[in-house]
This record gives C-alpha cells, sequence and structure tokens, in this order.
C-alpha cells in the first residue's frame, strides 16, 4: 500500500449521490457539536460541525469559553503583577508569555539588561519552547489513536519541568521575568541540569520520530490532510510553526532579533507541503534547533548580574510600543500603550492560537470526521491563548 | 468412585452443567486479562501501572474495576430506545461467548465438536455487531449512532480475508471441524514432524491477525470506539454494569476466542510443540499459544496510532483480500506438492 | 505536496520520512515499544515515594506570623486579591515612652484564588512570607481551602532555605530564611 496523494475532495453531494444511488435515498445533514467538552478540543473549544455522512461540510470553531478578560485585568495592575498574569494566557509555554511584556517595558523606560540576564532568559524560554512542543507532540499521537508517545514527551516533560522549577519554582506558570532582568539569580547547578536535560531529549527525539513519523498509519492520516496554503496563512495572520509548516520561513527570532538571539547559531525548519505531517515535522525539528541554542547558551553563559538598575517604582513614560516575539506556537505581540501611570492604559495582546484557529473553517472543508481530529491536532494552539 | 463418576458423565445434564461451568470461568479471565494489558501497557509506556490493589502488582484492580462498574449507577438516556438500549450488553456478550463453544483444549475436551466448526465461529464472532449497531441506534446519540455505523461498515472490511484465512487453514486440514484442523498438524505420518499450519501460512496468519484486530475494534483499527473523536462511539451513553458488560467484557472475551481460535488455526491448538511434551495437558499448550496471540494484539495496541475507516477499506480490499486469495492460491500448490 | 517548492534548509527536509517502505515503520515502532517493556520504569509510586521539590518550589505560602506587622502590603500587591488580614493597634509602655503596635488578629490566604505567584513573597518586608514545597493540602471541599494564620505558620516548619546561586552570579539579594523556627 503506497502513499498516495489524496486527491482534492469532490463535492460531498456528488460522491454520496454516487454511492448512495443518486437521489433514491433521502440523505440529511447533521449537525454535530464537537466540545467544549471533547478529549480532542485540548479545553474548550467548540466547533459546529455540519456533516454529511462521515464528510465534514462546514466546520466553525466557537470560541470564548475561556475568555477571562486579560487585556481589562491589565489595565488594573502594575508590571509585576501583569507578568504573572499573562503567563496564563498559553498555559503551556508560560514564560514565552512574559517576554515581549518585559522588553515593552524596557524599551520604553529604556532601561538596560545585563548581558548575563539576556542568556539566562534565552535558555529558560528554549526549554519553555521545548516543553510546549513536547506537549503538543506527544499529545498529537494520542488523537490519532496512539496512546505512548504523550507518555515518552511526558517522560522528557518532567526532567525539563525539574529545570525550570529548580530555577523559578513553578512548573507550568513561571513568572520570573521582571522589566530590567529576572526576579532572581539562578541556583548553583543549574548549568550541569540544564545541560543533562537537554542531552536526554536529545537523546529520546529518535524515538519519538521512529514512533510516529515512520510509522505508516501516522503518515495514511496526515500526509496531505489539511494543506495550508501559504497565502492563506498569512492573510489570517498564522505564524509560528504552522506557517513554517506550510513553506514560509518566518521566525521573528531571526526576522526581527531581541534578546541576543542574533549571536546564536540556529535553523529555522521549514516544511515544504503544508500539511499535518509537515507541522508536526517542524514542532519536532524546532526541538533539536532550541536544544541547540540552550547548549550555546549555556556554554557562553556569562557572570554577572541578574537585573538591571530599575527604579523602585515602575513609572512607564507616556507613549506607545509594539513588541512581539516567537512564542512557540508564533508570533505573540503586545501592544502597550502608557499615559506615564504604574499601570498601562491599555494592552492589547496579539495571540498566536487565536490565529491559528481562525483558519481552521477553511482545512475543514471536505474533510472526513477522523480528519478533522487530525487537523485540529496539527493547528495547535491553547484554548486560553485564544480567549485570553 | 470410578463407576460414580461414570454415571456422572453420562448424565446430560451434568455435561451441560459442567458447559455452562466453563463458560462462566470466562468472566475471571477477563480479569486477568485486563490486569495484563494494564500492566504491559504502563510498561510500554515506562510506567507501573497499578500497583496497590490486592497487594502484589495491583492483581485486583480489574477486579475493583469491576466492583465500582456494579456499584455504579444505571442511567438510561431519556430519548433512548429502552427494551434495544437494555439488550445490548447480552447480544454483544452471547456473539463473543459462543466462540468458545468449539474452541478445542484436548482431543476429546471440546464443548460441542461441531463439522462446520470454522464455519460456526465465524458465524457467531459477528453478531457482536449486531449489538453494537443496536447501541448505537438505541442510545439517541449522535456519536454513539456514527460509531455504530463505523462498526457495521468494517464488519464487512474485514469479515471477507477473515473467511479467506479460515477457508485456507480448512482447505490444509480437509475439514471444518476445529479438532480436525488441529489433529491435521499432528505428526506427519511420512516424516513424524509436528508442523504446525503457520509454516505453511505465512501469508495467512498476518491476514488473520489484523483482520481479527478489526473485528475487536482495537488499535491501529478502533475506529468504532475511537476516544478522541467518537468517545467510545456506540457505547458513549452506557454506565456502569452495562459499560462494563457490553464493552469491557465483551471486548476481552472476543480476544481471548479469536486468540484461541488464531491458536487452533495456525499454531497447532492443543498440541505440544514437539513430541516428547507430551505428557503437559494439551489445555497448557492451547492457552500458551493464545497468550502469544494476545501479546501481539496488546502489543500492537500501545505502539500504533489509529486508521481512518475509508482506509481500512482500502487496505482491506486492495491489500488483505488480495493477499488472503493468494494465501489461498498457495495453499493449493502446497496441497497439491509432496509437502503435505 | 508541492514538489517544485526550494527544498528548506539546515534541518533536513519532511519529505525523507514520508518515503518509506511499507511495515518498516510498523516494526519499528514495535521494537521501540517493546524495549521499553523490558527496561525499568521511570514512575515513582507517589504516596509511598515522593519527589523532593527544589527549595525555590512554590509549593504552599508560609507565614512568620511574629514577623508581620500588619503593613498590609502583600495584601495590596496580591494580584487576585486572595489575602486577608485583620489587625489592631495596641500601646504598650515601653520605658519611659509608650510605643504604638500592630497586632495580627487574622492573617488568612484563600489557595482557591491564589495563583501561586509570589508577588507577597517578594514584597514583604519584614521577612514574614515564604514559599513552602508543601504541596499536599488538599481538601474536600472549596471553603476548607481558606487556610488561617495558625494553619500558614505550621508549615514554616517545612521551608528551606534558599538555594546557593550559580558562581557567576552577582549579589545574593535573596532573603534568608528564618532559623528562628525550626
Amino acid at each position: 500500500m503506497s502513499i498516495d496523494q489524496r486527491k482534492v475532495p469532490a463535492e460531498p453531494q456528488e460522491i454520496t449521490g454516487r454511492l448512495t444511488g443518486a437521489g433514491m435515498l433521502r440523505t440529511e445533514e447533521m449537525v454535530l457539536n464537537i466540545g467544549p467538552q471533547h478529549p480532542a478540543t485540548h479545553g474548550v473549544l467548540r466547533l459546529k460541525v455540519t456533516l454529511n455522512g462521515e464528510r465534514v461540510i462546514e466546520g466553525q470553531p466557537i470560541i470564548g469559553y475561556m475568555h477571562r478578560g486579560h487585556e481589562k485585568l491589565f489595565e488594573m495592575r502594575d508590571f509585576r503583577q501583569i507578568t504573572n498574569l499573562c503567563s496564563r494566557m498559553d498555559w503551556l509555554s508560560g514564560i514565552n508569555n512574559e517576554i515581549p511584556l518585559s522588553i515593552a517595558v524596557e524599551r520604553l523606560m529604556e532601561l538596560e539588561v545585563p548581558r548575563r540576564a539576556t542568556f539566562l532568559r534565552v535558555i529558560l524560554i528554549e526549554i519553555n519552547r521545548i516543553l510546549n512542543h513536547l506537549m503538543f507532540t506527544g499529545s498529537y499521537g494520542l488523537e490519532l489513536g496512539a496512546t505512548t508517545p504523550v507518555m515518552y514527551a511526558f517522560r522528557e516533560r518532567e526532567v525539563l519541568q525539574s529545570v525550570m522549577e529548580m530555577v523559578t519554582g513553578g512548573r507550568m506558570h513561571f513568572g520570573f521575568f521582571r522589566p530590567g532582568g529576572l526576579k532572581e539569580d539562578v541556583p548553583r547547578g543549574f548549568p550541569q541540569a540544564a545541560l543533562k536535560a537537554i542531552r536526554q531529549l536529545i537523546g529520546a527525539i529518535p524515538d519519538y520520530e521512529d514512533l510516529l513519523m515512520g510509522n505508516e498509519i501516522f503518515k495514511e492520516r496526515t500526509v496531505g490532510i489539511g494543506v495550508l496554503d501559504p497565502d492563506l496563512a498569512l492573510e489570517y495572520g498564522v505564524s509560528g510553526p504552522i506557517l513554517r509548516g506550510s513553506g514560509v520561513g518566518l521566525d521573528v527570532r531571526k526576522a526581527d532579533p531581541y534578546l541576543n538571539y542574533d549571536e546564536f547559531d540556529f535553523d529555522v525548519p521549514v516544511g515544504p507541503s503544508g500539511d499535518s505531517f509537515d507541522r508536526y515535522w517542524v514542532l519536532i525539528q524546532e526541538m533539536r534547533q532550541s536544544a541547540r541554542i540552550v547548549e550555546q547558551a549555556l556554554m557562553d553563559l556569562p557572570a554577572g548580574s541578574h537585573i538591571g538598575k530599575v527604579p523602585k517604582r515602575l513609572t512607564l513614560p507616556p507613549g506607545e510600543i509594539y513588541c512581539r516575539a516567537e512564542n512557540p506556537l508564533g508570533e505573540l505581540g503586545y501592544y502597550v500603550v502608557s499615559d506615564g501611570e504604574a499601570k498601562p492604559y491599555r494592552v492589547k495582546i496579539r495571540t498566536p492560537s487565536f490565529s491559528n484557529v481562525s483558519v481552521i473553517p477553511h482545512l475543514l472543508r471536505g474533510a472526513y470526521v477522523p480528519d478533522l481530529i487530525a487537523i485540529l491536532g496539527s493547528m495547535f494552539f491553547v484554548v486560553g491563548d485564544v480567549d485570553r | 468412585m470410578a463407576q460414580l463418576l461414570q454415571q456422572a458423565f453420562s448424565n446430560d445434564l451434568f455435561i451441560l452443567a459442567l458447559k455452562l461451568g466453563f463458560l462462566l470461568m470466562l468472566l475471571p479471565a477477563t480479569l486477568v486479562l485486563g490486569w495484563v494489558e494494564l500492566k504491559l501497557g504502563a510498561h510500554m509506556q515506562h510506567r507501573l501501572g497499578p500497583m496497590y490493589p490486592g497487594g502484589f502488582h495491583g492483581w485486583a484492580q480489574t477486579l475493583a474495576d469491576g466492583i465500582k462498574f456494579v456499584l455504579k449507577e444505571n442511567i438510561i438516556p431519556l430519548a433512548a430506545d429502552k427494551f434495544v438500549f437494555a439488550l445490548v450488553p447480552f447480544i454483544t456478550m452471547l456473539g463473543a461467548a459462543l466462540i468458545f463453544v468449539v474452541i478445542p483444549a484436548g482431543p476429546n475436551l471440546v464443548i460441542e465438536d461441531l463439522q462446520v466448526g470454522a464455519f460456526y465461529v465465524l458465524a457467531a464472532s459477528s453478531i457482536g455487531v449486531i449489538g453494537v449497531l443496536m447501541a448505537g441506534w438505541s442510545s439517541a446519540n449522535k456519536y454513539s449512532y456514527m460509531g455504530a455505523l463505523r462498526a457495521a461498515a468494517q464488519l464487512i472490511a474485514y469479515e471477507l480475508p477473515l473467511v479467506l484465512t479460515v477457508a485456507a487453514v480448512a482447505m490444509l486440514a480437509g475439514s471444518l471441524s476445529l479438532v480436525d484442523i488441529v489433529e491435521a498438524q499432528g505428526p506427519n505420518s511420512a516424516t513424524g514432524l509436528w508442523i504446525p499450519f503457520l509454516f505453511y501460512q505465512f501469508l495467512g496468519f498476518p491476514v488473520y491477525v489484523a483482520a481479527a484486530t478489526a473485528e475487536l475494534t482495537r488499535p491501529p483499527f478502533d475506529m468504532p470506539v475511537a476516544e478522541a473523536e467518537l468517545i467510545t462511539g456506540a457505547f458513549t451513553e452506557y454506565t456502569g454494569i452495562r459499560f462494563a458488560f457490553s464493552f469491557f467484557a465483551v471486548e476481552y472475551i472476543s480476544m481471548i476466542g479469536l486468540a484461541a481460535l488464531g491458536a487452533v488455526l495456525f499454531f497447532g491448538g492443543y498440541l505440544p510443540p514437539i513430541p516428547a511434551l507430551d505428557f503437559v495437558p494439551g489445555i497448557f499448550w492451547l492457552l500458551l499459544k493464545t497468550a502469544i496471540i494476545l501479546f501481539l494484539l496488546i502489543w500492537m495496541r500501545w505502539t500504533f496510532p489509529r486508521l481512518r475507516e475509508d482506509q481500512l477499506q482500502k487496505f482491506a480490499w486492495k491489500f488483505l483480500i488480495p493477499l488472503s486469495l493468494v494465501n489461498i492460491f498457495v495453499t493449493g500448490l502446497i496441497k497439491l506438492s509432496p509437502l503435505a | 505536496m508541492n514538489e517544485n517548492l526550494p527544498s528548506p534548509n539546515g534541518s533536513g527536509d519532511p519529505r525523507k520520512y514520508k518515503r518509506t517502505t511499507f511495515g518498516v515503520g510498523l516494526l519499528k515502532g514495535l521494537g521501540i515499544t517493546f524495549r521499553h517493556l523490558i527496561s525499568p520504569a521511570v514512575t515513582v509510586e507517589y504516596p509511598d515515594e515522593t519527589d523532593k521539590p527544589p527549595p525555590r518550589s512554590r509549593g504552599v505560602i508560609a507565614l512568620k506570623t511574629e514577623n508581620c506587622t500588619v503593613c498590609m502590603l502583600c495584601a495590596r500587591e496580591c494580584p487576585c486579591w486572595c489575602i486577608y488580614i485583620d489587625g489592631h493597634k495596641e500601646t504598650r509602655k515601653e520605658g519611659k515612652r509608650s510605643k504604638k503596635h500592630n497586632i495580627l488578629d487574622r492573617f488568612a490566604i484563600d489557595y482557591a484564588i491564589c495563583m501561586y505567584c509570589g508577588i507577597c513573597v517578594e514584597v514583604c518586608p519584614f521577612d514574614a512570607l515564604f514559599w513552602s514545597g508543601e504541596f499536599e493540602y488538599a481538601e474536600h471541599d472549596i471553603t476548607g481551602l481558606t487556610h488561617e494564620m495558625e494553619r500558614l505558620n505550621q508549615w514554616m516548619y517545612s521551608v528551606l532555605p534558599p538555594e546557593v546561586l550559580d558562581e557567576g552570579a552577582e549579589g545574593p539579594e535573596v532573603k534568608s530564611a528564618s532559623q528562628g523556627e525550626g
């Protein structure tokens, strides 16, 4: 049995018409609500799907079940509090949510960040990126019916999470960045522990590849499924691994370097075909690249202070700024407007998951229900990040 | 004493009670198999699995699960077809248990040695699908309905290769009776060697395992249950003891049944692997060979992702059925050759 | 697949994985699970053995009651307003002068609301709040998660001393956990 290219599906009515004997039987479309309580929706995303048999005619994601009003909350909080709150948006990549905000404040206030703090930030961000990618690669197998990859992924997650916990005290919500640097310096033994965890991860990646990516059934389920056109992706503002899976090599770390990403040597993996398989492949390869960055940063970690000269009371000068960073799921941006108070006047957040979910209806048309799950799992999103 | 035994065994009622007793043994067997699957699966995932219930490596986990299922509330959805809904566990259970009627554990140790045994097994094992269809229809749930339709579609796909592989074995043995099939794998009159049919059916056995997995709706062919899509498919609305019986118990009983059938068809059933081991009772060999196939099924379940329904159809019609036809052809050649 | 697109850079090509002979990948997968089956498990049996949380672990907030001066900084800085503090002023005679003291009447944290950010621990100017790695304090009722000062004080016993900083670090500005309690 060869892995053949699935042809563009014909009109659903045409297919069922042929199968059922062309109008002899009365067929009816069925509306199925997938979610908000469903194992494949990663939380509380609701999909309203119109089905013709097993074929999806139309699928519409309905969001808002987890709206917590982050943007409004931020108007009432100072920046230390916001740092802790914003890691709750995309709970899988807490520390990645904190960085654009810290940079925004630093740029507005013209604070200087010590070199050591920048390096440590890069290390923590990349470890967190690996944590996020492990979660999605593991759970993608679960959605396709393979129960084992998620357990292997969590084995490595546990080791990396222990490293994060050793530094920040948290396992999901780290709240470790402060405008101007870090909350505190890393404990003794951190570089060794981090290096060991990264090495273990690199040793385990071939297992993930063989278990799923080499598996014929997995390829049957993902190759050519949910092909996202690069133009469509750019129209919808899709970013991150999903955009790179569609052949557009856009990475904020390369395109608009923040911190000191321009000092490190790493590749941006780009999948050419835009199907679920390529998106999954991009995640696995990005783990390798993140591990490379962490290793380089640990090797060159300079001595020094963990936080720059920061006034006791952070008061932003009036002004506005947009700061973006490469979240594990795409481009995360904060648009901060300050009127000179300790609290921001307005914070607008551009989250990657929102764009990723918006484009889903285009991919669902004509897919089968099992493909729907395969597409949903490969359009990596976190519901908290969609709704905020 | 011997006379008493002889009297007892000539009594039809006693024999019937014995046979029923044997069938009842299946329930504890499902608990054991359930536990084995939990433990094997856990260790394949670098976990320990159940460790506490019962003390030794959580041996009582499935027993505790069973008690929990008994104690749980039996819910029948308001919109459900109540009679059909309640009937389902009996139908699925019946289909699973009927297989064992013809599985021989020894030359005379068989509940009923039907002359059409192999045919009967295939017919009986398909009854369960009717139960699944009934469950999907009566639950008044769209997910259940889709699961039931998938199960029905799957039936058409795997039943044909299953029948064709069994037909090849029956060709080799020259009989449909399972006892005859086992005996045909006994010592060859010319060479004195014991050759199981697996030796000739190197094409048939993989097809049998694939088709049996599809029949059991286990991964990679578990589309009708598909937890991540249909949330256990046809049995979404079932709770408590009904769920345990129509889903868990049936799954494990059919697993044992089809694995035992595989052991009979391909591994020589109750016959020892070499004649020197003849003194060990045949039931031991049957259980050992069944366990090998069961391990294979469990191993696959914890490794593979699941296919799509149309891909199973493609796989069955474009790959399994041609392969089993080739297998029948090869079997015919073997039958004509001096090997047989 | 778009075969005419340029081959992606550095980290290889997913198309490489898409080409395999049928069955090899399946067997490889079976090999991986079998290898794990025969190697020892990595999990621990939780209630019997536990992983030790590191000193910085944000398990639960412990209160050193006698250090608290009822300054209310923590309650004001808390992003979710889950700290409840009551106090009154008392005048005590110290030699000739009489001095006003703040006396803590109630200090409670509602852990159902708390988001474990640690800002209260950070802002406390008198070293009265500490992180403890203790995490086994689940309750049957959500109201039971509001813990009063007696319970918060008990957790002081499980507070670990702060970790030594990395060699490259500068200025140990970490406040020391009190030795007084334990």
